[in-house]
């Protein structure tokens, strides 16, 4: 390589550096903002701060106020995420290899509307939605406004369709020959999905996990329609939307609030990134 | 005898097929069901139901009945200021979007698929926003136009920017939150934009060096024509996700602040998805918040059709 094109590397590798550091400021500034007071943030947001145990503080100030209710919202979260996704993907994955499979009008005709349903938008199901899920909790008794369920089903349904659509585009491409041994040696239906085909999803499994994964874990608008604001059960972006409300003057607090609603999906992206960035740009796509 | 027995085992056979056809039939429904059910629960029969109201009066106040009113709804939300005021700025705010998100993208990823050394984690870094939530991102984002920004600006000699917060004017408001929409997208699409420049054949590049032609050159007669296909996903990535924004809306903004608005004061950074919500939570008239989330469905609608189209025909051509 010549030494001018050494010395353009070098000024390209500085200059990306400079900008990823500018790119992440937002978050530095998270970081020691939470670490001061309030009287500090606002003289000089800039500055280091003079004694990180306010961090601890703040923390502690944050876990044990009622009106964000961290440690009960990132429980929340957890438990609407893990099964929602457990959901999704088993219950995609079934009806996505019934349709494929099945060669018949309704068949294709279910297919279709699951993949023409991406396009309609939340703003046209939500009022309804809730609308629905009062008379359907009226009639049938189960609850699904405010509770675990209900959103757990919502998130079932909304994320079937994307999800449908790229396990129908994989299996594809899983030769039909492997099932057929599968049933030629007497294996029954049930068996062949979860122990032969199941496991080759593997690759698309983590896709449509990961998708599905930050889109819920991030949501707003569905969790606060379906289960309110204020109730019971919150999910951290409800419960920091909550916080803002009411303390959107103590920076301190609030930018406490915000760290540690960051900390667990930063860390899952660091943990995951290489995963994380593939499956997404996947999804896009397609 | 053998005839008998042959019938005996032809009506066997078919008895098994058509037991196995109706097993098939079952095991069909079966793995369905969970996902059909939900599904339906959220999207099918709320559809239904929310066109059909749509053209009612439906009203988030007790009301003994809802009654069919025809299309006074659409007619109603045409003539509302507000809803051609949110369809004006969400054009705007989408039109930025665009510009802003794609030409930083495109940049980035030239400069991370160059031979750095550090180019996976320069992605990652880059991408990072990406993850976080809209909610809390608009937060972050709060924080640093209301308290960051005066202060460096201060420190700094722009008086404007330390006497005038972002966020206290309607129009730097609107550019505030393109600014935090593409800080949160650009490294998303960077790295659609990364998979195309791969995909760009080493020797091709090569060929063209040897045959004289200079980075400029090879960078519009090769790069450019060959990241094609990726511009028309990302261009109509962007312009869906910017023109549904709502939740850096709701946190950055919350719609304000007001402004002028054909003699009327209204709130003035409320984008269109917020414009359906707040007609329903604040002018209680869900009836006309659905005949709006309708004719904004139906422009979606006509965005992914032009998608569609264009990709097929480029594939036609290629």
């Amino acid at each position: 390589m010549s030494n001018k094109r050494i010395i353009l590397r070098n000024i390209s590798e500085v200059l990306t550096i400079a900008l990823v550091i500018m790119f992440l400021i937002p978050l530095f500034l998270v970081l020691i903002n939470a670490s001061k007071t309030n009287n500090e943030i606002i003289q000089t947001p800039l500055a280091m701060p003079t004694s990180w145990s306010t961090l601890i503080t703040n923390i502690q100030n944050i876990l044990s106020n009622p009106n964000i209710g961290y440690s009960q919202a990132l429980f929340n979260s957890v438990i609407i995420t893990v099964f929602s996704l457990t959901g999704i993907t088993i219950f995609s994955a079934m009806a996505a290899w019934v349709l494929l499979r099945t060669r018949t009008k309704l068949s294709s005709a279910i297919f279709t509307l699951f993949v023409a349903a991406m396009v309609i938008p939340f703003q046209v199901v939500m009022f309804p939605l809730v609308k629905w899920f009062g008379i359907f909790q009226g009639f049938t008794g189960i609850p699904m406004l405010r509770s675990y369920f209900g959103i757990i089903v919502a998130y079932i349904g909304f994320g079937s369709s994307l999800s449908i659509f790229m396990f129908h585009g994989f299996m594809k491409s899983i030769p039909h020959e492997i099932e057929e041994a599968a049933y030629v040696d007497g294996c029954g239906k049930f068996k062949t999905f979860f122990l032969i085909v199941l496991p080759i999803l593997k690759p698309i499994y983590v896709t449509v996990l990961i998708l599905n994964g930050i889109w819920i874990w991030n949501d707003f608008l569905l969790p606060m329609l379906v289960l309110g604001k204020g109730t019971p059960v919150q999910t951290i972006p409800l419960a920091v939307n909550n916080f803002a409300g009411a303390f959107l003057v103590s920076w301190d607090l609030m930018m406490t609030a915000i760290l540690l609603a960051l900390i667990p999906i930063v860390f899952f992206f660091i943990l995951a990134q290489k995963h994380i960035i593939k499956g997404m740009v996947e999804g896009s796509v397609k | 005898m053998t005839t008998i027995t042959q019938r005996q085992q032809d009506e066997k056979n078919a008895n098994s097929l058509l037991k196995d056809q109706r097993n098939q039939k079952i095991i069909f429904w079966i793995f369905l069901a969970p996902a059909l059910f939900s599904f339906s629960m959220v999207q099918i029969i709320p559809f239904a139901i929310g066109v059909y109201y749509s053209f009612t009066n439906w009203s988030a106040t007790a009301q003994p009945s809802i009654d069919f009113v025809g299309l006074t709804n659409y007619f109603e939300a045409f003539k509302d200021p507000t809803f051609l005021y949110a369809t004006i700025i969400t054009s705007i705010y989408t039109l930025f979007n665009i510009i802003l998100v794609n030409v930083i993208a495109f940049s980035l990823a030239l400069l991370v698929t160059s031979t750095l050394k550090g180019r996976n984690i320069y992605r990652a870094g880059f991408f990072l926003p990406n993850v976080i939530g809209g909610i809390i991102l608009g937060y972050i984002w709060k924080f640093i136009f209301n308290q960051f920004v005066p202060s460096i600006a201060g420190a700094a000699g722009f008086t404007y920017l330390s006497e005038n917060l972002m966020l206290g004017d309607s129009k730097t408001a609107l550019m505030a939150m393109v600014i935090v929409s593409t800080w949160q997208s650009a490294g998303y699409i960077m790295m659609i934009y990364v998979a195309a420049l791969q995909n760009v054949p080493k020797d091709l590049l090569e060929a063209a060096q040897i045959d004289g032609a200079n980075a400029w050159q090879r960078f519009k007669n090769i790069i450019i024509p060959m990241v094609m296909p990726a511009f028309t996903v990302t261009l109509f990535l962007t312009l869906v996700s910017s023109f549904k924004q709502f939740d850096v809306n709701v946190s950055l903004t919350n719609g304000g602040p007001s402004t002028m608005f054909m003699g009327k004061a209204i709130k003035g950074t409320v984008l269109l998805a917020m414009n359906i919500s707040e007609t329903s939570t604040i002018s209680l008239n869900t009836a006309q918040a659905q005949a709006k989330a309708i004719v904004f469905f139906l422009v979606l609608v006509t965005f992914s059709l032009i998608q569609v189209y264009v990709t097929k025909k480029r594939e036609v051509e290629l």
